[in-house]
């Protein structure tokens, strides 16, 4: 069969399973297995009202916990058994063998290393054009092309921005706008910027940084029209220059949001893969965890060590997970 | 406040500049790779695309006709005709040309060059030159022309025709974008019915346990997908399912679903409550309220996170990857296609940017569109 019939009648069959399903689970809950009427009318409406939300809520979480909940613990179990010893228990040996490799520590090295810059800079980028643009006429044209890059995948901007470092040898015009800006600029000669040892890191954060700066943006934009005028009038009125009235009026009253954003960003950044998967893959000491994971997984087919690396991400993840389950409960009450 | 604070000319001015700048920047870096997309190799390759959009100096070479096509007059032998003639070059304008590698730009366009027993030159500065010599000409290919030529910008579709339209198996974009297309669809309308009724009966109905399951849900939303890959894959290949397009449509599915019933509740919660109490006070069931009134009210929320889900596929390589590219290659799709072109072809400018503008087009397209309800989703979804 043709994919595309194939994709067709999958939606046809998908959505017509999930109306189906919930359409003729209610009625056979109504109709036969406690029906709202005989002697015990009110009784079997009570309980068939208590059964529904699980009607409604079954398929989503047989879903959710298929494809997200039993993973995290099969993954653990995964990364502490040894696959060519047939999936037997080894404890932290993957571990172990895992902490002994270079690239490993490489890898945590390059992730912490954008763990600081890109949040930072993504939120400061994005809160000083929130805040730029909120005052003049073509800010709302502004503020969507900044928001743009978040529309194109990783790939297409790993490619987008290897046209942006692309050397040529220096007796040739250079096609790269970096190059050409470095040598009007005074450099000497052309730089193969993804080579640079350590600092092409930075190169591959920056990809990042233009395309989560628009995320920043529109968030800390809403907040900041959510600050009250009266607190910005009086800080005026009391004479405060702009920057004193952003810095320790506004910037303060958006904390929370800022602190939502950095979050958001951190976890992007944890999951980060394509980008150094289609710009370096991990070559000249740009490997992040995700790829090195990948890598362990699916070029060296070594599952236990790739696990633990996956193991480390959710590690890193935790704290933001206990923190946002505790604010959501605290919101609830 | 703003025109208190704003006041100060000189500030203002600054914003707008400072702006603008911050603009360009975040715009330079597509814009190059949508102009590189319709140059020809050969222009990517020897000047910057910023110089694309301006009438150009280049230095080119040319041949004039062969001895064929040469004429009797009087008693001189002439061959003429116009350098600009020739296949795939634009009419320019020419400053300097020389006939030696050594000195490409010895004459000035209009001058007469005189070559001895090869003969006289002149070239005009339309292209227009005028070969003559007193005994008949022997050169088989033409004399060579070194010219430096004003041309004018120039652009072309043939890099969209070579990569949409071109056969050659692993090349060709025209059919990873159509099984992108049909990874997408279905990935993005499956999880949305099966959210909303969850997120319905989280918001709407009381049962023990809701608080609890809403917090499993929040908890979910960051879990990285990572961690889903091995097991996962085990688990499709043990049931049959294996590599292909059933797997990554239950695979985004699941991965869609925390963000989407997150969204889709909060949204539903601040529905009014009045309308769903007379609702139930009229006898209608929880299902009819659900598709009569709920659905119908949440479309802003339906929309944004269809966009979110839509996106996040369409993009998405390291699902497909796992999930559904075999070795056969068959199912490609676009991601994984400028993947390998990187890898294989990373010189081919004109290949590679065609190719991923092909694949960035509709995000961007849905982007704009619908832009507002992505905002929303955005607002609505970040967890406070």
């Amino acid at each position: 069969m043709h994919p595309a019939v194939l994709a067709l009648v999958t939606i046809a069959v998908g959505v017509g399973a999930c109306i189906g399903y919930f359409y003729f689970s209610n009625i056979i809950l109504d109709k036969f297995i406690f029906p709202a009427k005989g002697p015990n009318a009110g009784r079997n409406i009570n309980r068939a009202n208590m059964v529904r939300p699980w009607l409604f809520l079954f398929p989503a979480l047989f879903a959710l916990t298929l494809y997200l909940a039993y993973p995290v613990f099969e993954t653990l179990r995964l990364s502490l058994t040894d696959r060519s010893q047939g999936g037997a228990f080894v404890g932290l040996d993957n571990y172990r063998q895992m902490a002994k490799e270079p690239k490993f520590w490489e890898a945590m090295r390059n992730n912490m290393l954008w763990l600081i810059v890109v949040p930072a800079a993504s939120t400061a980028f994005g809160l000083l054009v929130a805040q730029l643009t909120d005052r003049i006429k073509w800010g709302s044209v502004a503020k969507s092309m900044i928001f743009m890059p978040m529309a194109i995948s990783f790939v297409g901007a790993a490619v987008i921005w290897r046209l942006v470092y692309h050397a040529n040898p220096i007796d040739v015009d250079q096609i790269g706008i970096l190059n050409a800006a470095y040598l009007m600029l005074g450099g000497d000669e052309p730089q193969q910027w993804l080579t640079k040892l350590f600092w092409n890191n930075f190169f591959l954060m920056i990809v990042l940084v233009w395309i989560q700066t628009g995320f920043a943006m529109v968030i800390l934009s809403a907040a900041l029209r959510g600050v009250p005028e009266e607190t910005i009038e009086a800080a005026i009125v009391d004479g405060a220059n702009p920057f004193q009235v952003f810095f320790r009026i506004k910037v303060p009253q958006i904390m929370g949001t800022i602190v939502v954003v950095w979050t958001t960003i951190t976890i992007v950044v944890l999951k980060v893969f394509d980008i150094v998967f289609a710009m370096t893959n991990g070559q000249w000491e740009t490997q992040v965890l995700a790829n090195y994971m990948y890598d362990k997984l699916f070029r060296a087919s070594d599952w236990g060590v790739g696990s633990a690396a996956a193991m480390v991400i959710m590690l890193l993840v935790m704290p933001i997970l206990v923190w946002n389950v505790y604010n959501a409960r605290k919101e609830m009450k | 406040m703003d025109n208190i604070a704003g006041s100060k000319p000189t500030l203002t001015w600054a914003v707008h500049i400072s702006v603008a700048i911050l603009v360009v920047l975040w715009m330079m870096p597509t814009v190059g790779l949508l102009i590189s997309s319709f140059r020809t190799a050969d222009q990517i390759s020897t000047s910057g695309w910023w110089k694309a959009l301006f009438p150009q100096e280049q230095s080119i070479l040319v041949r004039t006709a062969s001895s064929d096509d040469q004429t009797q007059d009087g008693d001189l032998w002439v061959i003429e005709g116009n350098l600009f003639a020739q296949e795939g070059l634009e009419q320019g304008e020419i400053s300097r040309w020389g006939v030696s590698s050594r000195d490409i730009a010895a004459y000035a366009a209009g001058e007469t060059a005189d070559l001895e027993e090869v003969g006289r030159l002149m070239v005009a500065q339309s292209g227009d030159y005028r070969f003559e010599n007193e005994a008949p000409f022997e050169t088989a290919r033409g004399e060579r022309i070194y010219i430096t030529a004003v041309t004018p910008p120039e652009f072309t579709w043939d890099n969209y025709r070579t990569v949409l339209f071109s056969s050659n198996a692993r090349g060709g974009m025209g059919k990873a974008f159509f099984n992108t297309m049909t990874v997408t669809i279905p990935a993005t309308v499956i999880p949305i019915l099966i959210a909303a009724f969850a997120a319905y009966a989280l918001a709407w109905m009381d049962f023990p346990g809701r608080a609890l399951l809403i917090a499993f849900i929040v908890a979910l939303l960051v879990v990285p997908l990572q961690l889903a890959l091995i097991p996962l894959l085990k688990l499709h290949l043990q049931i049959g399912i294996g590599k292909g397009y059933l797997g990554v449509w239950l695979a985004h599915t699941g991965f869609g679903l925390p963000l989407a019933i997150y969204l889709l509740r909060n949204y539903m919660v601040g529905l009014p409550k009045d309308i769903i109490e007379n609702a139930r006070v009229d006898g209608a069931t929880d299902f009819q309220i659900f598709t009569k009134i709920i659905l119908p009210l949440s479309f802003p929320a339906l929309a944004s996170f269809a966009i979110f889900q839509f996106l996040w596929t369409w993009n998405d390589l390291l699902v497909a990857m796992v999930f559904l590219i075999d070795s056969t290659g068959e199912t490609t799709v676009m991601t994984r296609q400028i993947v390998e072109l990187l890898g294989t072809r990373g010189g081919n400018w004109e290949i590679l940017a065609t190719a991923a503008f092909v694949s960035i087009a509709v995000p961007l397209v849905v982007f704009f569109a619908m832009q507002k309800y992505l905002v929303r989703g955005l607002l609505a979804g970040s967890v406070k």
